[in-house]
C-alpha cells in the first residue's frame, strides 16, 4: 500500500486504494510450462556466462566456486532451450523433462 | 509498499507470461538493469504489458503506468512534468512500447514528445506485428513478412523509426537487439547519462509471430545484424556511428529461411530485398562520414 | 477582500486555475476555448503562475499529460471544447477510472457534422457517461466560482472524481461581464494545497497503475466510481454552504428561479438560463407565473433537489441545446422524466439554440406560450427548425453512375 493512502486512509480504518493498481509483485510458476530443458555437460563448461545473459528469464546463475556451477531456477525456467543453442562450448543439451528426475 | 511474494533477481518477475523464447522479456530485464530502481516507467497495452500485472499482481518493482496505446509518449510528458513541479529531475521516465504503439497509433504522441525536447527516453521493442492480438502486420513489418493481414506478404517496406527520430533532432537515439545483449547495456547507460528525448529501436524476435523455435530468438537476432536486416547504430547529437560491421554481410537468405513468415518469398523477391538492404547497409556506413 | 475584475467566461476559468496554483499545463487551442490555452502559456511563462506548460499536438495528449502529472502528486490543468473533448474521450475514462481528480473547463460547442463554430452541449452531453463530474454555468461569475469549488468538490477523499466546468461557448467564453475575485489568500483558504489521496507515481514507494483487472473487479470499481458519484451531492451541498459563507454567492445542485406558485417552468442548463430568467420576470409582470429551474450539477444528476424545487409545479418545458438523436428526448429531458415519474406532470420536450442558434426573448416566449397550452407531444419541439426548409436545404442533382 502506498504511504500516501496509509496515511489518509488508515483513520477509516480500512486501506483503500480507489481505481486500477497492482502492488503484490509476484511471479507465476512458468516452470510448468516446460516441456525440455537444459543439463550441462560440467566439463566442458568454460563458465563465460552466456547462457546467463541471454535466459530471458534470468533463472540462470554462474556459480564459479562450485562444480555444478550453472544453476537454473526450475520454478521458472520455461525451457526455451536459448542456453543451449547459444552456449558456445554446446554443453548445454535439451533434454525430454519426463527423462529427469 | 510493494509486497515482495517471491524474491526475484533484479526489477522484474522471474516467471512472467511472456513466450519461451520471446525477445521483448530479455530487454526489458536488461534495461531496468542498467537504469535502477529510480524509474517509472509507462506501458502501452500490448505484450508488454504483462510486466504491468493482473488484478491486485504485478511484474514489477518500479512505479509503472499502464497507459492506452497511441499516448505513452503524453503520459511520459505528463509525469515527467510532475517530477520536475516537484524538484525531482533524477528519475527516469521510460516508456516501454510495441512497435505498434510506436510506429502506427503511437506516432503523433511521439512525435510531439521529441519535437518538444521532453525528458523522456522512449524505448520501443520491435517484433514487427501485432503480436499481443495474434500477429498483425504493422508498419514495422518488414517487406515480404507473412502476418495474419499482410497472408501474401507485405508489400511495402517498413518504417524508419530511427530516421524519424534523427528528423527530431534528439539528442541520443540509438537500435540495439535481443542478439547482442553487451551493446544494449551500454546504449541504455549511455541513454541514462543523456537530458531530453532519447529514443531507442530494439530488435526483439517473437517466436510464435515469426516462425521460429524458441531456442532460436537470439541467433535470429545475431543472423539479422550479419545480413544487414538489422543495423546497431547510435546517433549522438548529430553523429552516426555504426557499432557493429560484419566483415561481410551474408545473404539476406540466410536469415529469411530461418523463419516461416518468410516462407513466401519467392527469389525475385529475394534478390529485390537483398539489393535494398545492401543499399540500404551501405548508405548508413557513408552517413556515417557525414 | 474581493475586487471587481472585467473578465470573460474564458479568463475566469485561468483566473481560477491560477489561483488552484496548478503545477502543470497542457493544452490544445481550440475554438473557442483558445484563449484559455494562450492566456495559460503566457502566465506560465510570464511567472503569473509558477507551473510548466507543455505544449502538446492534440487534446488526447493534453489529457494524458494532465493524467501524468497529476498522478505523481501535483494539480494539473487542462481545457478544451467540441472535437477536442471528442478526441479526449478515451483518457476521459482514464482520468475518472483512476480516480485522478481534475478539474477542466469546457467551453461548449457544437460537434463536426455539421462543422460548427458554436454553442451547443453536444460535446458534453456525449461524454456524460466518461465518469466526470458536470456543472454547468450561467455566466462568467459562475464560471470563475464554479471552477473554484470544483477543485474541493473532485479532491474530496470521499468523491475523487475529475469535474468538468461546462461554459457556453461565445455566450460565456467570449463575453466580458464584471465580476468579483477574491484575494489568493482566500483561495488558499478555501481550496488549499493538493494532497494526493490516491495511488502516486513515486520512485520511492512504487505502486503500478492502471493494470489490467479482471471482470469481478471491474465491477467492484464501477460501483465504488458509482459512490464517488453518490458521496458528490452532499459534498457539493457542503462546498456549496462553505462557499457562500466565506463569499457570500449563493449556489445550489438545481436552481429555482420564480418557481413558488409557478404554472410552468423551463428546465435549462448552461447560459440560456440567464435569458429564461429574466423572460420569467417579464412575463410574471403581465401576471403569468412562469418559472425556471437552472440544472446545474448535471452528473451527478441531483434527482432529489430537483424534485424538492418542482414541488407543485404540473407543466414542466425542458430545453435542450442538444440534439438527443435516436432517444424518445433530450440527454436533459430523459434525466426530469426519470426523476419525476411518479408524478402526472406535463414534461415536454424542447430543442433550441444547436450550434449557437439564437435563444432569444421571442425564443423563450414561444415555450412558455407552448407548454402553457398543456398540449403534449410524443416527440421533442424543434424550436425554430423549418421543417419544410429541412427538405430542401443544399438539394444537389447527383449525375448519374454508370
Amino acid at each position: 500500500m502506498q504511504k500516501q493512502q496509509i496515511s489518509v486512509l488508515a483513520k477509516q480504518k480500512k486501506y483503500n486504494a480507489l481505481g486500477p493498481c497492482a502492488n503484490i509483485f509476484t511471479s507465476i510458476n512458468t516452470g510448468s510450462w516446460r516441456l525440455e530443458r537444459p543439463e550441462v555437460n560440467y566439463s566442458e563448461c568454460v563458465k563465460c556466462g552466456i547462457c546467463a545473459m541471454y535466459c530471458p528469464a534470468n533463472v540462470i546463475t554462474i556459480n564459479k566456486t562450485e562444480k555444478e556451477c550453472v544453476q537454473f531456477m526450475w520454478d521458472y525456467c520455461k525451457g526455451c532451450g536459448i542456453c543451449a543453442n547459444e552456449c558456445p562450448k554446446s554443453c548445454i543439451a535439451m533434454i525430454e523433462e519426463k527423462e529427469g528426475e | 509498499m510493494i509486497d515482495i511474494k517471491s524474491e526475484t533477481q533484479g526489477y522484474v518477475a522471474h516467471g512472467v507470461s511472456a513466450c519461451a523464447g520471446c525477445g521483448m522479456e530479455l530487454i526489458i530485464r536488461n534495461i531496468l538493469d542498467v537504469l535502477g530502481d529510480d524509474t517509472t516507467v509507462v506501458i502501452p497495452p500490448g505484450c508488454s504489458a504483462l510486466f504491468c500485472g493482473f488484478g491486485k499482481e504485478t511484474a514489477l518493482k518500479i512505479p509503472a503506468f499502464q497507459g492506452n496505446l497511441e499516448n505513452s509518449a503524453a503520459y511520459a510528458t505528463g509525469i515527467r512534468a510532475g517530477y520536475r513541479a516537484q524538484g525531482n529531475n533524477h528519475t527516469t521516465v521510460l516508456v516501454y512500447a510495441g512497435d505498434g504503439g510506436t510506429l502506427d497509433i503511437g506516432l503523433q504522441s511521439l512525435s510531439g514528445m521529441m519535437e518538444r525536447g521532453e525528458d523522456v527516453l522512449y524505448v520501443c521493442y520491435d517484433n514487427e506485428a501485432y503480436m499481443n492480438t495474434g500477429i498483425q502486420g504493422s508498419s514495422a513489418t518488414p517487406f515480404h513478412a507473412w502476418s495474419t493481414t499482410t497472408p501474401a506478404g507485405k508489400n511495402v517496406m517498413k518504417k524508419d523509426l530511427l530516421s524519424i527520430a534523427i528528423a527530431h533532432r534528439v539528442p541520443y537515439c540509438a537500435s540495439c537487439s535481443m542478439g547482442n545483449i553487451p551493446d544494449l547495456r551500454h546504449k541504455f547507460e549511455k541513454a541514462k547519462s543523456i537530458q531530453g528525448p532519447r529514443v531507442i529501436h530494439v530488435f526483439s524476435p517473437c517466436p510464435t509471430g515469426w516462425g521460429i523455435k524458441p531456442a532460436k530468438s537470439v541467433e535470429v537476432s545475431r543472423m539479422a545484424i550479419q545480413t544487414g536486416m538489422w543495423i546497431l547504430y547510435e546517433y549522438e547529437y548529430g553523429k552516426l556511428k555504426v557499432n557493429i560491421k560484419p566483415k561481410s554481410l551474408e545473404p539476406i537468405c540466410t536469415y529469411l529461411k530461418m523463419q516461416k513468415r518468410f516462407k513466401q518469398v519467392t527469389d525475385e523477391q529475394m534478390e529485390e530485398l537483398q539489393q535494398l538492404v545492401t543499399a540500404n547497409y551501405n548508405k548508413m556506413l557513408k552517413m556515417e562520414k557525414i | 477582500m474581493s475586487v471587481y475584475k472585467m473578465l470573460d467566461g474564458n479568463a475566469a476559468a485561468v483566473e481560477a486555475i491560477k489561483m488552484a496554483k496548478v503545477k502543470v499545463v497542457s493544452a490544445y487551442p481550440i475554438t473557442p476555448q483558445t484563449t484559455i490555452a494562450e492566456k495559460l502559456s503566457e502566465i506560465c511563462a510570464n511567472g503569473e503562475l509558477n507551473a510548466e506548460y507543455i505544449r502538446v499536438e492534440s487534446e488526447h495528449s493534453a489529457m494524458s499529460c494532465v493524467i501524468g502529472a497529476q498522478l505523481t502528486g501535483v494539480r494539473a490543468a487542462t481545457a478544451s471544447a467540441s472535437v477536442g473533448i471528442a478526441l479526449m474521450h478515451e483518457v476521459l475514462n482514464v482520468a475518472s477510472g483512476c480516480r485522478v481528480p481534475i478539474v477542466m473547463p469546457v467551453v461548449n460547442r457544437s460537434l463536426a457534422s455539421p462543422w460548427s463554430l458554436w454553442c451547443d452541449h453536444q460535446d458534453t452531453m456525449a461524454e456524460r457517461d466518461s465518469g466526470w463530474i458536470q456543472m454547468y454555468c450561467e455566466n462568467v461569475q459562475d464560471v470563475f466560482d464554479t471552477m473554484i469549488m470544483a477543485y474541493r468538490i473532485a479532491e474530496s477523499p470521499r468523491v475523487l472524481t475529475p469535474v468538468m466546468v461546462c461554459l457556453d461557448g461565445f455566450f460565456l467564453s467570449h463575453s466580458m461581464q464584471k465580476i468579483l475575485v477574491p484575494e489568493q489568500g482566500e483561495i488558499d483558504k478555501f481550496i488549499g494545497e493538493y494532497k494526493p489521496q490516491n495511488l502516486v507515481l513515486d520512485p520511492t514507494d512504487p505502486v503500478i497503475i492502471d493494470d489490467l483487472t479482471g471482470s469481478n473487479e471491474n465491477t467492484e470499481m464501477m460501483y465504488q466510481q458509482a459512490v464517488g458519484f453518490k458521496n458528490a451531492i452532499p459534498e457539493m451541498e457542503k462546498v456549496f454552504s462553505e462557499f457562500e459563507n466565506e463569499f457570500g454567492r449563493k449556489k445550489s445542485l438545481i436552481e429555482g428561479y420564480n418557481t413558488n406558485d409557478a404554472d410552468a417552468v423551463i428546465v435549462c442548463l448552461g447560459s440560456m438560463s440567464g435569458t429564461a430568467k429574466y423572460v420569467s420576470d417579464l412575463m410574471r409582470e403581465q401576471g403569468i407565473k412562469v418559472g425556471v429551474i437552472k440544472v446545474v450539477a448535471f452528473r451527478p444528476f441531483p434527482y432529489k433537489a430537483l424534485r424538492e424545487v418542482i414541488g407543485n409545479i404540473t407543466k414542466v418545458a425542458v430545453l435542450d441545446r442538444t440534439a438527443g438523436l435516436g432517444g424518445e428526448g433530450t440527454p436533459l429531458w430523459i434525466e426530469i422524466k426519470a426523476a419525476l415519474t411518479d408524478k402526472n406532470l406535463l414534461i415536454k420536450n424542447y430543442i433550441a439554440g444547436l450550434a449557437g442558434r439564437d435563444i432569444n426573448i421571442e425564443t423563450i416566449k414561444s415555450v412558455y406560450t407552448d407548454i402553457l397550452a398543456g398540449q403534449s407531444s410524443d416527440s421533442p419541439v424543434w424550436i425554430d427548425c423549418d421543417v419544410e426548409h429541412a427538405g430542401l436545404i443544399r438539394e444537389v442533382s447527383i449525375n448519374d453512375r454508370h
